[in-house]
């Protein structure tokens, strides 16, 4: 019984811990509210325009899109996309043939980097596309994956 | 009690700042089914992470479930130096929230 009380307590306090850090952050974290519509838009061209703004992009070959030829695990595929395009202040990855192609995106500091690594998943064999916001403007580059197992969980 | 569930490593090389962070999250996307019940799993990811260095935000992510359980991100940014602070924190679908403070090494 006691036992029991003990780890209850724990338990509570562990979340007043989780609690508190969430309160401490609420005040910097009120950033733009997360981007909804474009994470729900089933159409790529769609998705760009309510993340970056606009579908007219232009196709760069200063961006880089790093991503296995195949990917064995959908649910596990590693890329970077990174470029050397001037002023970058947004960067978007999109997976044209999941069921919401855009699956992230990164608002970049002034002296930050055109480059981001991430690990994403994969429905099935499918482009990756990954948009670049430079000098205001948009550029793109694509890389196809072929992925063997699906990463959606089906 | 609670895991650590940010880990982050930023490292200078030359003039850039050089930032990997590993987080622990289930990133559910809301499609998956339980084997037992046959019901979905209810969706529950992380839909915003932002590093912050002397103030500034350096990069803030925003993700749908389609990045990767226990995600990892990486990126670089100039103006730092050797024992700056570098926070890094994760909001998620549900209002949880984590942070975590490293120094550049």
């Amino acid at each position: 019984m006691k036992r029991r009380s003990f780890l209850k307590g724990t338990v509570a306090s562990g979340m007043l811990g989780v609690a508190a850090t969430a309160g401490l952050l609420t005040p910097k974290m009120v950033l733009a509210a997360w981007p909804k519509a474009a994470f729900e838009a089933k159409d790529l061209n769609q998705g760009m325009e309510l993340i970056m703004g606009s579908s007219d992009t232009t196709e760069s070959n200063k961006i880089k899109v790093k991503a296995p030829d195949i990917a064995e695990n959908g649910a596990v595929v590693p890329i970077t996309i990174s470029t050397s395009l001037p002023d970058v202040s947004q960067m978007a990855v999109f997976i044209a043939k999941n069921p919401v192609p855009l699956c992230s995106s990164y608002d970049l500091g002034p002296t930050t980097m055109g480059f981001v690594s991430c690990r994403v998943k994969m429905g099935k064999t499918s482009d990756l596309v990954a948009v670049v916001k430079s000098g205001g403007k948009l550029y793109s580059a694509k890389k196809a994956v072929k992925v063997t197992i699906g990463g959606c969980g089906g | 009690m609670a895991k650590k569930s940010i880990r982050v490593r930023a490292k200078m090389k030359g003039d850039v700042v050089e930032v990997k962070a590993l987080m622990t999250h289930p990133m559910e996307t809301g499609m998956r089914k339980d084997k037992k019940t046959g019901k979905k799993i209810p969706a529950h990811f992380i839909n915003e992470v932002v590093a912050e260095h002397k103030g500034n935000k350096v990069i803030v992510a925003h993700w749908s479930a389609a990045i990767s359980k226990n995600p990892y991100i990486a990126f670089k940014f100039t103006g730092g130096a050797k024992g700056d602070a570098i926070m890094i924190s994760w909001k998620d679908n549900k209002g949880e929230s984590a942070s975590t403070e490293t120094k550049i090494g």
